[in-house]
């Protein structure tokens, strides 16, 4: 077991090594130079040196990818080309409501997607199985971000359960930032669950099919019995891997999804970045996302080795 | 009156009659058998009496267990039988048990799920029915994992979870079927054992009339769906009323005459072989070690010699096989085919592997099922530097698919239209179109119905007749080796230890490991259809 | 066939039509504002109503389809064209290190949402449809290259592919002649999947302003230009929605539909 979460960790950071190294370079190949396209074409030349200076873009390549990785290993990404502030900041602030919205989300998801998937497993063939197969079809046909439009459109405009757009904060208390992210999360959540719900039946029916589950039945249990101790801890495996690939959908998701709710996340600071031309902000958010990503794809295969023994046996 | 009456039992599946009438009985303390070749329904009466059929089945009929009509039991009062009354053994170990619960939780399921006993008790009786099925606490504590196990240690486990609560009637659907020879004598050993100790009813689902006649007390013998014959093991196989009957018992036991082999030249050598594999890395610094898989083969093959290689899945036939046919390199000795080296530098040999073809063992899955017949057997032409083509190679088809007894006109059909026996004639078509020197059969009937082998057998006769045949046979089967060889290899743990004539190896064993395999296989009765 | 494969074949060639007449014939001039005809709900004269500058938004869809098979189509033909050679050479030097530099690649690319990507092509190169193609094609790369070499893995165990490689043949030819006919249904239905994901990111991609830009029309910025007429204009987003939906919808029918069709294994299990 050990040995297989230092492997894992081993991979991580080679992996986000080399994102790291992806994303510095296609940035760096960026036509223009940030210093004189901040001063504007009027600008002194040495004005634009002083800048390029302040900003550390006289150094050697290698170098500004080296103190970039360590500024960034220490909190500090370095400062933002149009507001002269510390991109570490401005990131923390949006941070905050991008993951939540996500976390929020990908439970939601789970937590829809679960009890549907087995449901509609355990009355395969039956009007059950139907009813849900047929919802989640067109759920996972559904735009989230149009979704999200019809959200607003129901419950915040005509019913006014909710408003809409905007976030309350985390300082007015946990329930009242929750409640703003409420719409947006099911807005996310309920096109993800509905592709979850499909592969957690699809895990399910496979395993159905089994030797061990007719090894199972022969034993005396029950078909239900048959699949809530047996089937469902195998087909978690396949699960698993579908609910790491949908964080990084939901991350994504979230990004798109505050502009329709107006939130200040990360998708709001990294639009304006990229008209702005502000290429340290996009650099250091993009980096985040990949970060979150890949992290999470990390505790999923540590998830791995907790439900399949023979991951633990191996190196 | 008996343990398990099984009367007028019909099973209908989508329409297709599957059983029809079937009736028999089990009584406390005896072995029934219940055996025929695939289609018979065999599987499906212990599936029946189970109810674990599939969902469209239509069963009619009366399965009585001690009077009470299995068939017209409410679901729950079934699932209250299955495991506490009857216990049942399946074909594939390998997969039979859930790969992500450890064993000794999986055996007291069966107890817990019955409320037989608190938890306490449950595991000491698990504990105790894994001792007694030969998994001893030290080896095989309860927390193992399904795949720390072998695949008859893995049989083991699931004949424990069977008999944890001591049913009355045991059901053993082909148990020995995917293990080898030795590990099915014990687990036959095993299954007697517990039939004497518990008297427990056994209906024992099998293919293999050697293993039907060594254990049954009485058999039941089935064709399409149909019981042709039932009665007592020995009054049975004395009597033999209905000719399927026969024509199984002959076909188990088939023997073919092969031509007398020319005098000794020698065609394929094999050197002082030796072939490793990298074990995975186990330790970031420390070398992984290798597996040797052959271990200092040597042995010479005779142009025109049908020479068999037998050993237990495991031993290093098939990595030898791979060797001999060039696919891997060796990493130390040599193979050398009519003198030149099968492997020369860093590349397989085309001018020898030209001179070789192989058939391999699973009919399904030894064909692209994209390709007509007439792509299939010509694929070997790929090897010739000037391959017939036009006429010609229509002549080389219709020549190939003749000689195995197909029709010339079959070259244009698709894979999935023939048999299982009609397509390992195809790969037999498809090894003999460039005419090789030697062909290597990997388990080539293996996979086959009795009645099928026996005719595939006929056909290598047939063929060393007309084609001069030389051949290295491996199987595991010790009856199909000891009819189509003139000599004998026996390998072990990646060595030959013991090699001789055929006839001389069966009969006077030399190596312990010899004797102790001859031992396991099981036999048939020496009486014929009188 | 079943209803599934009928329902969806028929949904996607209504959107294909759709596209395709949009070269030849719309009812009005797609970009063609009239201001006088503003936010009219689906009537006679414009079937699915007009937008805020008085745009028919029947030939705006209709146009707007062009865009989103486009980039579906390109992003899946850039997904299959270097996914599915890199899945069927790592598969042929399965378990060697190219099969495991490919593999990690792989998960790379993975940890790149199509959204990240394009930001970060779009903060380089500034906006534009070309960007959305790339962006969604780099992200169906790591999927046809998983799905081929899952395939084709075991494939490699059969035994015609040893009596393949006993008649001498190559991994490469092995791989062209019997693996790849016989993973092509699958990437088939992976490729309908992958082409009804497309658009649905293609549509968000332009609804942030990421896609195709002004005057190219897109589904997904019609929604982001309703987006703040929502109150009082519904249709001006109701009607790209269920564009979007009945395509991915159709599209996802056909893909299960096939699926069913061309493995019997599957047959007769539903959904």
């Amino acid at each position: 077991m050990l040995r297989y979460s230092l492997k894992r960790l081993l991979s991580l950071i080679l992996s986000l090594a080399v994102a790291s190294l992806v994303i510095f370079f296609v940035i760096e190949v960026a036509p223009g130079d940030p210093a004189s396209f901040m001063l504007g074409i009027n600008a002194q030349p040495d004005t634009v040196a002083a800048l390029r200076a302040e900003l550390g873009l006289d150094v050697p390549k290698a170098e500004r990818y080296l103190s970039w990785l360590a500024g960034m290993a220490a909190g500090d990404f370095g400062t933002s080309y149009t507001y002269r502030t510390p991109v570490a900041g401005m990131i923390a602030d949006r941070l905050w409501v991008s993951l939540p919205l996500a976390l929020y989300a990908l439970t939601l998801s789970t937590l829809i997607a679960f009890p549907a998937g087995i449901y509609a497993a355990a009355r395969r063939g039956k009007p059950g199985d139907a009813v849900v197969m047929g919802a989640t079809q067109l759920g996972v046909a559904v735009p989230n971000f149009w979704f999200a439009m019809m959200l607003v459109l129901i419950f915040a405009i005509n019913l006014r359960w909710f408003g809409a757009g905007g976030f309350a904060g985390w300082e007015n208390g946990l329930l009242t930032g929750l409640h703003s992210l409420t719409l947006p999360a099911i807005a996310l959540a309920l096109p993800q669950a509905a592709i979850l719900a499909r592969v957690m039946r699809s895990a399910l029916l496979d395993i159905l099919g089994e030797d061990f589950m007719r090894t199972a039945r022969a034993k005396g249990l029950s078909r239900r019995q048959a699949l809530w101790r047996h089937a469902l801890r195998n087909a978690l495996i396949p699960v698993l891997t579908i609910i790491g690939l949908q964080f990084s959908f939901l991350l994504a998701g979230a990004i798109i999804i505050e502009q329709v709710f107006y939130l200040p996340g990360l998708g709001r600071l990294v639009f304006q970045a990229i008209s702005a031309r502000d290429l340290i902000v996009v650099e250091s958010v993009v980096m985040l996302l990949v970060f979150a990503v890949i992290t999470v794809n990390f505790l999923v295969d540590l998830a791995y080795a907790l439900v399949d023994p023979r991951l633990r046996a191996r190196t | 009156m008996s343990l398990l009456e099984i009367t007028g039992l019909t099973l209908k599946i989508a329409g297709l009659t599957i059983l029809d009438r079937v009736s028999f009985s089990v009584a406390s303390g005896e072995i029934v058998a219940v055996t025929g070749e695939s289609g018979s329904g065999k599987s499906m009466t212990a599936l029946s009496v189970m109810r674990l059929l599939p969902e469209r089945a239509v069963v009619n009929g009366h399965v009585m267990l001690e009077g009470r009509d299995l068939l017209a039991l409410p679901e729950a009062d079934m699932c209250a039988t299955r495991g506490r009354e009857i216990g049942m053994v399946f074909q594939e170990p390998m997969t039979a048990l859930n790969p992500v619960r450890t064993i000794g939780d999986q055996v007291m399921e069966t107890i817990l799920i019955h409320r037989a006993m608190d938890r306490d008790a449950a595991r000491a009786r698990a504990r105790e029915v894994l001792d007694r099925v030969g998994l001893p606490a030290d080896r095989f504590p309860l927390t193992r994992y399904p795949h720390e196990l072998s695949g008859g240690q893995r049989q083991r486990v699931v004949i424990a979870m069977a008999i944890a609560l001591r049913p009355k009637l045991l059901i053993a659907d082909e148990p020995t079927t995917a293990l080898d020879v030795t590990t099915q004598a014990q687990i036959l050993d095993l299954l007697k054992g517990l039939v004497e100790d518990y008297g427990m009813g056994l209906l024992m689902i099998t293919h293999d009339l050697a293993v039907v006649s060594d254990m049954a007390d009485r058999i039941v013998v089935m064709r399409r769906g149909e019981v042709v014959e039932q009665g007592e093991t020995r009054q049975l196989f004395a009597r033999m009323h209905h000719p399927y009957t026969r024509m199984l018992f002959e076909a188990s036991g088939h023997r073919v005459a092969l031509p007398e082999p020319p005098p000794p030249q020698p065609l394929l050598e094999v050197k002082n072989a030796v072939r490793d594999y990298r074990l995975p890395r186990r330790h970031l610094l420390r070398d992984p070690g290798h597996h040797r898989a052959v271990n200092e083969v040597s042995f010479t093959l005779n142009r025109g010699e049908r020479l068999g290689l037998v050993g237990e899945s495991g031993c290093g036939k098939s990595t030898l096989t791979r060797a001999i046919l060039g696919l891997e390199p060796l990493q130390g000795g040599e193979i050398l085919l009519g003198g030149q080296p099968v492997w020369s530098g860093q590349r397989p040999n085309l001018d020898v592997r030209r001179r070789m073809q192989v058939v391999f063992q699973d009919p399904y899955g030894s064909f692209n099922p994209r390709h007509r017949v007439e792509r299939l057997v010509t694929e070997p032409f790929h090897l010739l530097d000037d391959p017939p083509r036009g006429a010609g190679r229509r002549e080389a088809i219709a020549e190939a698919l003749t000689a195995v007894g197909l029709q010339p006109g079959d070259a244009r059909k698709y894979i999935h239209e023939f048999s299982g026996g009609q397509r390992q004639r195809i790969a037999i078509a498809r090894a003999l179109i460039i005419r090789p020197e030697l062909i290597l059969f990997d388990e080539a009937v293996n996979a086959l119905d009795v009645s099928v082998r026996a005719r595939i057998l006929d056909l290598l006769a047939d063929l060393c007749r007309a084609y001069d045949l030389s051949y290295l046979f491996i199987s595991h089967d010790l009856s199909v080796v000891r009819t189509v060889t003139d000599r004998v290899l026996v390998m072990q743990a990646g060595e030959i230890v013991e090699q001789g004539a055929t006839e001389q190896v069966f009969s006077d064993p030399q190596h312990a490991y010899t004797k102790a395999l001859i031992a396991a296989a099981p036999r048939l009765p020496e009486v014929g259809a009188a | 066939m079943s209803r599934n494969l009928i329902l969806g074949g028929l949904l996607s060639a209504l959107v294909v039509l759709a596209a395709l007449t949009s070269f030849l014939w719309t009812p009005y001039d797609h970009a063609a504002m009239n201001i006088p005809a503003k936010l009219q709900t689906p009537g006679a004269a414009h079937w699915f109503g007009t937008d805020h500058f008085g745009r028919d938004m029947f030939s705006m869809i209709m146009v707007g389809a062009r865009t989103s098979i486009a980039v579906a189509l390109l992003a899946v033909g850039i997904g299959m064209g270097l996914g599915v050679p890199l899945g069927l050479a790592a598969a042929a030097r399965r378990g060697t290190w190219a099969d495991e530099v490919i593999m990690r690649g792989n998960d790379l690319v993975f940890a790149f949402p199509s959204l990240v990507i394009a930001i970060l092509i779009t903060a380089v190169f500034g906006p534009g449809a070309v960007n959305a193609i790339i962006a969604i094609g780099i992200f169906n790369i790591p999927v046809f290259a998983r799905v081929t070499r899952g395939a084709a893995l075991s494939l490699w165990e059969r035994d015609f592919i040893l009596a393949a490689r006993v008649a001498g043949k190559g991994a490469a030819r092995i791989s062209a002649e019997h693996i790849l006919p016989n993973v092509a249904n699958l990437l088939i239905v992976q490729g309908t999947i992958q082409f009804s994901l497309g658009i649905l990111a293609e549509a968000g991609l332009s609804y942030v302003g990421l896609g195709a830009q002004p005057p190219t029309p897109s589904w997904g910025r019609m929604l982001a230009d309703a987006q703040t007429m929502v109150s009082f204009a519904p249709h001006m987003a109701l009607i790209p929605g269920v564009a979007i939906i009945l395509t991915v919808l159709g599209l996802n029918l056909m893909g299960d539909g096939m699926r069913d069709w061309l493995d019997p294994r599957l047959r007769g299990r539903g959904g």
